[in-house]
């Protein structure tokens, strides 16, 4: 049993975030590999991207929005409370180095995924520029660890609520324009979104790091769930990524296998989320 | 009773058929096909061995079970001492009963067989070995005194468990690290609940939970921690982690929503229980026309499978005749009481598929059979010109599996050959690295299970004279 630690509810409690006891996993990890984890006897096993970890304390931290039901049932478990499973650290790290002067682009919860990457880069004595974007002000998460890991914070917002109003790419090609000698883009967060940063990262010629979110299985190479199609190549996100070059990676065929399961999603959704009402009518 | 079957009338006693589910009932559930024999049949079945002096059919069983022996035990009604001869050889009867490929194993031998249908020794085994898990004594074997030694075993298939089983008994401490949340390996994750229970397994692992044996789940050897780090905690390492790499057809249109690899669809079914969606939350797409490419055990048991999902057709796509069919025969024969589908001598070019990204069929071509091939089977050759679609929504691919890199990657200093399988010595299970062994289908290849477990015991002997001997 993997128990909960620390538990915080960000953008409204559309993510939460936990640290979670799991001293083997913590010691081994390193920035962009991910744990899966499944909440109890007949939950999905559930791959998320570790965003921090405290090897001292033997804690990992995972981030994530609840989309569907079972990251609505990982967000009913409390402090005290334990995941059944938990695998990892799976995938391959993100190769760090030193390349002079990088942009770090990141949206939704793909922002934590993109911290302790920033946060190495900086410490390599690269220049870092973050951009970092959300829907709306109040569901912008981690803006003071993104601040402290990056020399340049550029803050974007859909509707402009906080920060420039538009797009995180709109913000990459003004970043780009102005800094012609950035060697590295690393761009996390909605398909669509590392999708045209990657377009827009290929006309100025800079190689672009992306870090994919296939449906997963075992994360451990044996079921093929996870396929991806990079440089026209079959890959498996779970061992051969789920960093990948952004200018070789086939967002559309990508796009398409994440809809694999959207009505057998929606009904374990609806009827989890009348379980809960239930749930809750019993207790008052 | 016994008056009834006297000496010279023994030869003409049939061979007793195990009861079964109807297959018209059967399609739709996923509860275990055959029954098993009772007491009674078993006896009667026990009756038809004539107990060779030089058994041929022991030269079929690759771990050499004393057949007449066990079978003797059960004539005379002795169901314990039956179990406890099949134990001094195969610690996990209960499944080899019904997973050997009898017929070209020892079934395949025995001298019965050459006039009448031979023995049914696999029916027979799993008998005993049903008997004593429900209805036997609580009996657990003697094991020697600690040695103060440790093994690490790798994988908890039918390889790991077995080398796990003899080495407790033989006064060492054995851990398995198992990569999965549960441990079994294909026993558990592969070969569908209604050929073998997964209750079955189970409780072969807590038997070994029960000796001694420390079993870690969801440690993923190469990644939570490396071989080389279970080397600095244990005097020695075994590797069965199996042969878990999938392999695609490599056509255009293996992308589309509806197609899966054997392991996934198999994974997701059994060990993730996709059938019992949604009181499981793991999800399967529930295809109405399925089909599956191969025709190993593999393919037989995602075919079976889609019918127990729903399907209204399910067919086996195979390259060569039924004649080449590589399953075990009680597959083939229980897949088509089931209704599923042969299309013979047929080999997919791509897949077809909708704009939303769902499958909806598959561009076949007709084969005819050529010379024989290297294997000595003969060579499937288009027809040109004989392209036919066959619509379906979902297909299954299952052409075998490759070996996965993962632990192998992790650790430097182990041989592998020129597929990535590891190398070790066909007697001792040894490979270049010292102090670990491997052995089951990361070595051969896929295979069996009974050749995993013998694979199993040679290693475990040779680890034995290690810690014992130091060599
Ligand atoms: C390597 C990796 C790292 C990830 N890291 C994070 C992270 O740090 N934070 C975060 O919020 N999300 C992360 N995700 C995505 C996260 O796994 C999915 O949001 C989650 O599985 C949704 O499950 P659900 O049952 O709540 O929603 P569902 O209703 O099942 O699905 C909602 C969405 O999630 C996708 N999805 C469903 N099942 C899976 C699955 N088994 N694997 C991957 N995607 C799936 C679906 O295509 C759909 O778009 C990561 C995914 C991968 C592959
Ligand atoms: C669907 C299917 C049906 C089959 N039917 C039959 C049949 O009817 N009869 C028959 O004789 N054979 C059958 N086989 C073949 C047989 O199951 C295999 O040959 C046998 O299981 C091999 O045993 P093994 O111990 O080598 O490996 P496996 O059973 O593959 O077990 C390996 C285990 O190691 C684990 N592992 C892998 N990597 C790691 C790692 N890095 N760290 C920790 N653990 C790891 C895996 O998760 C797995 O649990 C079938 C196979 C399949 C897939
Ligand atoms: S283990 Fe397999 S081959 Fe050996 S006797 Fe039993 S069924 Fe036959
Ligand atoms: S060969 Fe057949 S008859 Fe002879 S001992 Fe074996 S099972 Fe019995
Ligand atoms: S999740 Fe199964 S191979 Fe990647």
């Amino acid at each position: 049993m993997f128990e909960i630690v620390e538990r915080e509810e960000m953008a409204q409690g559309t993510i939460i975030s936990n640290w979670v006891r799991a001293p083997k996993i913590a010691k081994k990890a390193k920035p962009g590999q991910f744990v899966i984890l499944r909440a109890n006897e007949t939950g999905e096993r559930i791959p998320l991207t570790m965003a921090d970890t405290d090897p001292e304390r033997g804690l990992i931290n995972i981030i994530y929005a609840v989309v569907g039901k079972s990251t609505a049932l990982f967000k009913t478990l409390k402090v005290g409370d334990a995941y059944l499973d938990v695998i990892g650290p799976l995938g391959q790290p993100t190769h760090l180095e030193k390349v002079g002067k990088v942009v770090c682009v990141g949206g939704g919860t793909g922002i934590a995924v993109l911290h302790p990457i920033t946060r190495g880069l900086k410490q390599l004595g690269n220049h870092v520029i973050a951009i970092i974007g959300a829907r709306t002000k109040e569901l912008l998460i981690l803006e003071d660890k993104m601040r402290a890991a990056s020399h340049e914070l550029h803050i974007c917002t859909d509707d402009g609520s906080y920060g420039h109003k538009g797009f995180v790419t709109e913000m990459l090609k003004k970043v780009l324009t102005e800094n012609r000698d950035i060697g590295l883009a690393v761009c996390i967060g909605p398909v669509p979104m590392m999708k045209f940063c990657s377009q827009m990262t290929k006309e100025f010629g800079v190689k672009t790091l992306v870090s994919l979110n296939p449906i997963m299985l075992d994360g451990t190479g044996m079921c093929g769930c996870c396929r991806v199609q990079v440089g026209g190549r079959m890959q498996f996100a779970c061992v051969d990524g789920p960093e990948f070059d952004g200018h070789q990676v086939d967002f559309d065929e990508l796009t398409l296998r994440l809809r694999s399961y959207l009505p057998e999603e929606k009904l374990a959704y609806d009827r989890f989320k009348a379980s809960l009402g239930q749930g809750c009518s019993h207790k008052s | 009773m016994s008056e009834e079957v006297k000496a010279p009338k023994k030869e003409k006693i049939p061979r007793q058929k195990m009861p079964e589910q109807d297959p018209q009932v059967r399609r739709h559930n996923f509860n275990e096909v055959p029954y098993g024999y009772t007491p009674e049949l078993a006896m009667k079945e026990a009756e038809r061995c004539i107990q060779c002096k030089d058994p041929r059919c022991k030269q079929g069983c690759p771990v050499e079970i004393d057949i007449p022996g066990f079978i003797k035990f059960i004539k005379e009604g002795d169901f314990e001492a039956a179990i406890r001869k099949l134990w001094e050889k195969n610690s996990l009867p209960a499944v080899c009963g019904r997973v050997c490929p009898q017929e070209i194993q020892c079934e395949g031998l025995c001298v019965v067989g050459k006039k009448d249908e031979p023995v049914a020794i696999g029916n027979l085994e799993r008998f005993a070995a049903d008997y004593q898990r429900l209805h036997g004594r609580d009996i657990l074997p003697p094991k020697a005194p600690p040695t103060g030694k440790k093994v690490a075993v790798v994988g908890s298939g039918p390889a790991g468990l077995t080398v796990a089983g003899d080495l407790i008994l033989k006064g060492h401490e054995v851990t398995i690290f198992e990569a999965l949340h549960a441990p079994g390996g294909v026993l558990i994750y592969g070969i569908p609940e209604f050929r073998l229970p997964k209750e079955i397994v189970a409780h072969e692992c807590r038997y070994l939970e029960r000796l001694g044996v420390k079993i870690e789940v969801n440690a993923v050897i190469g990644r939570t921690e490396t071989v080389d780090e279970l080397l600095e905690r244990f005097d020695a390492v075994f590797l069965g982690v199996g042969a878990g790499l999938p392999m695609f057809l490599n056509i255009p249109g293996e992308h589309y929503i509806g197609v899966y690899s054997a392991n996934e669809y198999l994974t997701r079914s059994n060990l993730m229980r996709a059938y019992d969606f949604p009181n499981y939350d793991t999800p399967l797409v529930r295809g109405k026309k399925v089909a599956t490419f191969g025709g190993g055990n593999v393919a037989m048991d995602a075919a079976r499978t889609a019918l127990r999902m729903g399907a209204e057709h399910s067919y086996i796509i195979y390259r060569r005749s039924h004649a080449e069919l590589p399953a075990r025969a009680a597959e083939i024969h229980h897949a088509e009481e089931e209704g599923v589908e042969f299309l013979f001598l047929t080999n997919p070019v791509r897949f077809l598929g909708n704009e939303d990204g769902y499958l909806t069929g598959v561009e076949c071509l007709k084969m005819e059979l050529g010379e024989p091939d290297a294997s000595g089977r003969r060579r499937p050759i288009p027809i040109p010109g004989s392209e036919f679609i066959v619509e379906i929504d979902t297909a299954v691919i299952a052409i075998g599996s490759g070996a996965n890199p993962l632990l192998t990657k992790a650790t430097p200093g182990l041989a592998l050959n020129k597929w990535g399988y590891i190398i070790a010595d066909p007697k001792t299970g040894k490979t270049m690295k010292p102090r670990v062994w491997a052995g089951g289908d990361i070595v051969t290849g896929a295979a069996t299970v009974i050749l995993a477990m013998g694979a199993g015991r040679l290693a475990s002997n040779s680890i034995h004279d290690f810690l014992t001997y130091g060599w």
